[in-house]
């Protein structure tokens, strides 16, 4: 499988870096030879037992190196339904950052730079260079690998010093093709000191092929930062979409990561928080809402380099039909890391005979002085909560609605986006309900 | 916790490092069929299990050591091993030919084999290298119509019972070490609990390893027929020496329908030095089936010893309602490494399993629990419970969780829950406010956290488990 | 019985205790109150030789002996008892075996033989009845799961089993109700003998309607900076601490 990839690379490396910027081009050589290694991750793999890509390998994609614009402008087709969402908004049109108009760019504050990362790569050099990559070389990971091979641009936002963003930012991430197609971008996000931001992502496909996805997103959070960053999965099973996010911490910053899958064909979200500083906050959340054959797999992985930290870490999956869910949650503490509080929660409800859960919660502690645990629990609706509603009149579907939308709320609590929070409640309910809960701006879903 | 408490409560010495001074027969050292043959001839095997070796050997030539447990394992020279040794006077009728020094060996570990002297209500099978010396009891036994006896006496004497089951539980294919023990396997006990017989005693393998440059390779297999139950006990040491030690086991274990066993292991091999020269690398295949309805099986060990311990005693729930237990407390001190922890594979209805594993890391121990819940689909309304906990001592070691969970079922309710923690500063000081010395303090905090397990165990074995942990952690309080 | 000489002590490096000079004769009960972080908590540390305090001046004398140079659990098997102002939960040891191994290791110190299981059951159940303790307790681990007040009552229990020459009780009242505060009082009482004494830490001048003070000594920034009889605690009570802050600083000021 990897073979035509390799050729591939081999026949049209100078086209893809003739359309890319000179720093992604740096690296690209080398991350070639290293997925010439590592191939894409197999099953065989510890780190990816359940991810299973080979249906979604098999089929060819298109890729579109000559960067080719589509005639269309997102944002008279995109209309975002989350009713009273004020916010900054920008595409990426399957791998290509898509002009910002100019209504969303000049109410930006000052200093910030959205841009596509490859303009950026071009116009701020110093600045960019200090950061790409930082975090996504040291990997040794085959869709990282071939992530960078392939990657011709992506999504950069930068935040000067003490600058606090008042409204979110949103991505949207639109698939939009005739044929068979795969897209990779590489985003780059910076925070510097005091600096807030919050980003919402969401995943969006406009037509009925087979779409492959994989994104890499770097994370730079400074001193006394706050960073939310909301990921939202609302595609369709035809759609396989892989994500690397790594999030670099410094003294005192304050991550906030929730990532929701509701609607997608194949998933595998690779989150990393790398606590590089004391007295810094992690809160990781996740939710997964399964059916039909959806396969989702979050692998996570939450490391304390420095003392005095506290992370926590939350997901919650519903599996019904033939769905399969996988989550791996892995603490690290170092050695010196003393006096970190890390506290990991995943529970899972399996609702039909078929369903799968694997799950592999995981610590390796290797300082003395730290609160760590951990629980993981895979088991159904609570009967009794469930007989009590009836016997207070409540249906039995309504009360098992009831059961599920409650079991996942602490989850969509940590949405610190009023509108945004409202609007998830409304398209979980719906999709518990087994409604469409997709957004306007989708095509299907 | 200062530097100098931790030191003084973790420096304990390992009692049991003598060496006994006896004519021991060792073969030459090296792997190949000649040796697989040889190690056949000298136990006077039947052609079936010349068989089964060969075919094991010939498969363990295409497999690599595994890599993925969290272990750092020096590179093992499997060419630079003796495979068998034994004391020359071989099958002892009765006491009086058995070799003083072997009596002695045993006294001076607590195992005295002179029925009269013996422990009461325990019959003890006397494993030194690769042979069993001495079974106590058996005659008694054998009037119930248990057998329990060397598993070289089994091949013997009830061929029919031996081949029926051994490696149906642990298949001569499992794994790297299963393998290997199954191409080159010496001695180990053999235990049938007949229909609907109660053993009115513990049984009781003692497992030392005296000779150097010789790896140890046993394999015991306990039957427990229907409606039968039985207490087995398996206990190891092994003298000091500057080499590292071979250990590869096998135990299987079958309960059928009603059925239920217990099995206990303090495990006690030489650990190495400080500075982490020597010990026993302990690699060993334990697993059980619960294979009728109703039957249970419970593991419940204690480890102590070993440089390096690569253990997971596992149940496979086959029979409806069946059940499995697993308690485990696992201590590393100065360089010990143990990657230990059990698999529950729940495939009948109604199946329940427990799994209880309290790792305690001194010193530069580092200490991995790894586990393994899986439902398959079938298994209606299995239910399983487990809990990890971690305590450290001191800051130059680790303590690691891998527990995975894979269910196939929605009747299913599979808990996991783990945490970390160390003694603190405030409860040593406060029992030394009480007028407790440090060194008590540990002793008590770390025998009540591995209370749960120890209780576990049969009254002598809980005594000298709770010892064991002391002495074990002698000078490692963080 | 007890002598602090000019006493100065610090906690991370950040003085706390600055020139305490106090004495205690058996058969007295002395009473120190002050503002929260006055250092009277600090005092009761390095009586009882807690390592995370650092005395960088001066001597404590304990019945002819130099305190300070012995390890906690000596001093414990001197006569020293603190009754924690947060007790300590220990899971899994119970309190049969924490109070066993500490009474037989103060019987060892003082070269006598360990009491017999029998004779420890019969002396546990003694003393429980003393303060009023409730069977389960003892069964349980060290105060693991127990209530504040239950904390409280299981450290006047270990007091009557040690029979401390010096009792320290520091905020032994903090988080009591009143009948439980009545109690614990009562246990304090009921041990008192004229060989022995006591130090009552506390904020609250409620303590010492039940357990009355021979001398009240008022702990301000680190010292010692009034003594008087009950009636100062009564006045303290009426007037606050403002006013001796006032009366310690002013001179200061000149």
């Amino acid at each position: 499988m990897e073979q035509q990839y390799i050729d591939f690379y081999k026949e049209y490396h100078t086209l893809i870096k003739q359309h890319s910027a000179a720093l992604m081009n740096n690296f690209r050589d080398a991350a070639f030879e290293k997925f010439e290694r590592l191939g894409f991750p197999t099953s065989k793999l510890e780190n990816y037992k359940y991810t299973d890509m080979s249906a979604p390998l098999s089929i060819e994609y298109g890729l579109n190196i000559n960067r080719l614009q589509f005639q269309i402008n997102p944002y008279d087709v995109f209309k975002c339904d989350v009713p009273a969402i004020h916010s900054y908004l920008f595409f990426v049109l399957n791998d290509t950052f898509y002009p910002v108009n100019s209504t969303a760019k000049q109410h930006l504050p000052e200093g910030v730079i959205i841009e596509s990362l490859r303009t950026a790569a071009e116009t701020y050099p110093q600045l960019v260079e200090k950061y790409l990559g930082k975090l996504s070389n040291e990997k040794d990971d085959g869709w990282i690998a071939f992530n960078e091979t392939f990657a011709q641009d992506g999504f950069f936002m930068y935040i000067p010093k003490n600058v606090q963003l008042s409204k979110p930012v949103q991505l949207i991430n639109i698939m939009r093709s005739d044929v068979d197609f795969m897209a990779n971008s590489h985003n780059l996000i910076i925070l510097e000191e005091g600096a807030k931001a919050q980003l919402l992502v969401c995943d969006h496909t406009m037509d009925h092929v087979h779409f492959f996805a994989n994104r890499l997103t770097e994370v730079f959070a400074g001193k006394n930062s706050v960073y939310e960053h909301y990921k939202l999965e609302n595609t369709n099973v035809l759609n396989t979409n892989v994500s690397n996010l790594l999030i670099h911490q410094e003294d005192s910053s304050n991550v906030l990561t929730n990532v929701i899958s509701l609607h997608n064909g194949v998933t595998r979200n690779n989150i990393e928080m790398l606590i590089d500083g004391e007295n810094c906050e992690s809160l990781l959340c996740g939710m997964v809402i399964g059916d039909k054959n959806q396969d989702v797999d979050n692998f996570t992985e939450i490391v304390h380099k420095k003392p005095n930290s506290q992370s926590r870490e939350l997901f919650k999956y519903v599996l019904d039909d033939t769905s399969k869910g996988a989550f791996a949650g892995k603490i690290q503490v170092a050695k010196n890391a003393q006096k970190t509080s890390s506290f990991q929660t995943n529970k899972n409800i399996l609702l039909s005979k078929t369903a799968k859960m694997r799950t592999k919660p995981q610590l390796e502690i290797y300082a003395d002085d730290v609160k760590c645990s951990h629980g993981a629990t895979i088991g159904q609706l609570d009967e009794a909560a469930k007989f009590y509603m009836q016997s207070r009149g409540i249906s039995e579907s309504e009360a098992r609605l009831l059961l599920m939308f409650a079991f996942t709320a602490d989850v969509m609590d940590n949405i610190r986006i009023n509108a945004l929070k409202d609007r998830m409640k409304l398209l979980v309910e719906k999709r518990l309900r087994g409604e469409l809960s997709r957004c306007e701006g989708c095509m299907i879903c | 916790m200062s530097e100098d408490i931790i030191n003084q409560v973790t420096q304990g010495e390992y009692k049991y490092g003598f060496t006994t001074d006896i004519d021991t027969e060792v073969i030459p050292m090296g792997l190949n069929e000649e040796i697989v043959r040889l190690i056949s001839a000298k136990k006077n095997e039947p052609e079936w299990l010349l068989d089964f070796r060969i075919k094991s050997y010939r498969h363990w030539l295409t497999m690599k050591m595994p890599t993925w447990a969290h272990l750092e394992i020096p590179p093992i020279d499997f060419q630079n091993i003796s495979y068998y040794a034994a004391p020359r006077k071989k099958s002892p009728k009765s006491l009086e030919e058995v070799d003083p020094e072997v009596l002695k060996t045993f006294d001076k570990l607590g195992i005295p084999l002179e029925e009269q002297k013996a422990l009461s209500g325990m019959a003890v099978d006397a494993v030194m290298d690769s042979i069993s010396v001495k079974t106590t009891f058996k005659e008694n036994l054998a009037e119930l119509g248990i057998i329990f006896c060397s598993f070289s006496e089994a091949v013997q004497h009830h061929p029919d019972l031996v081949q029926k089951y051994m490696g149906s539980v642990v298949p001569y294919t499992d794994n790297f070490f299963a393998t290997l023990n199954s191409a080159v396997f010496s001695d180990g006990s053999f235990v049938y609990i007949p229909k609907g017989v109660r053993c009115p005693m513990e049984l009781s393998t003692y497992f030392r390893i005296n000779a150097s440059n010789t790896g140890q390779f046993e394999r015991t297999l306990i039957v427990a027929d229907e409606d039968s139950y039985v207490s087995y006990l398996e206990g190891c040491t092994a003298p000091m020496r500057d080499e590292n030690q071979l250990h590869a086991a096998i135990v299987e274990i079958i309960a059928l329908k009603n059925a239920e066993v217990k099995y206990s292991t303090v495990q006690n091999w030489y650990p190495g030095d400080k500075e982490g020269k020597g010990g026993i690398y302990n690699f060993v295949t334990k697993r059980g089936i619960c294979k009728g309805e109703n039957s249970k099986i419970s593991w419940t060990q204690v480890e102590t010893g070993s440089a390096i311990t690569w253990k997971y005693p596992s149940c496979i729930l086959q029979g409806d309602n069946s059940s499995a237990e697993f308690y485990s407390v696992a201590v590393t001190n100065h360089f010990q490494q143990a990657d230990t922890g059990t698999k529950m594979i729940h495939l009948g209805k109604n199946t329940r399993s427990h799994i209880l594993s309290k790792g305690i890391s001194a010193g530069f121990g580092q200490n991995s629990y790894r586990g393994l819940v899986r439902v398959s689909k079938n298994a209606d309304n299995a239910r399983n419970f487990s809990q990890c906990d971690s305590l450290l001592l001191g800051d130059k070691c680790g303590a690691h969780t891998f527990p995975y969970m894979d269910v196939n079922n929605d009747t299913a309710i599979v808990e996991h829950e783990a945490t970390t923690s160390k003694i603190s500063e405030e409860q040593i000081f406060y029992c030394n406010q009480r007028g407790i010395s440090t060194e008590d303090a540990v002793g008590l905090i770390v025998n009540g956290y591995a209370r749960e397990v120890i209780n576990k165990l049969p009254m002598e074995f809980a005594v000298e488990a709770q010892k064991l942990l002391q002495i074990t952690l002698e000078g490692s309080v963080g | 019985m007890l002598e602090i000489k000019n006493l100065h002590a610090s906690i991370n490096g950040k003085e706390i205790l600055k020139g305490v000079n106090l004495t205690i004769q058996a058969g007295e009960i002395h009473a120190i109150m002050g503002p929260n972080g006055a250092g009277k908590s600090t005092l009761a540390w390095v009586l009882s030789g807690n390592p995370a305090v650092e005395v960088t001046h001066g001597e404590i004398n304990f019945n002819g002996k130099n305190l300070l140079e012995m390890s906690p659990e000596d001093r414990s098997r001197e006569g020293i008892f603190l009754s924690f102002q947060y007790p300590v939960e220990i899971p899994g040891v119970s309190m049969v075996n924490f109070m066993r191994t500490a009474v037989n290791e103060q019987r060892k110190y003082k070269n006598l033989e360990p009491l017999s299981a029998a004779d420890f059951l019969r002396l546990m159940r003694e003393k429980k009845e003393l303060v009023e303790m409730d069977n389960k307790l003892t069964s349980r681990s060290v105060n693991e799961g127990f209530s504040g007040g239950e904390k409280k009552r299981n450290e006047i229990f270990q007091m009557a089993m040690l029979e401390p020459k010096l009792a320290i009780l520091d905020e032994t009242d903090s988080g009591l109700d009143i009948d439980a505060l009545r109690i614990v009082a009562n246990g304090v009482n009921k041990l008192k003998r004229p060989d022995n004494a006591a130090l009552v830490i506390t904020h609250y001048q409620r303590l010492l309607d039940y357990i009355i003070p021979d001398f009240v000594h008022v702990f301000y920034d680190g010292r010692i900076v009034k003594t008087g009889d009950k009636n100062l605690a009564l006045e303290l009570e009426e007037k606050g601490y403002d006013w001796i802050k006032k009366e310690v600083e002013t001179p200061i000021e000149q």
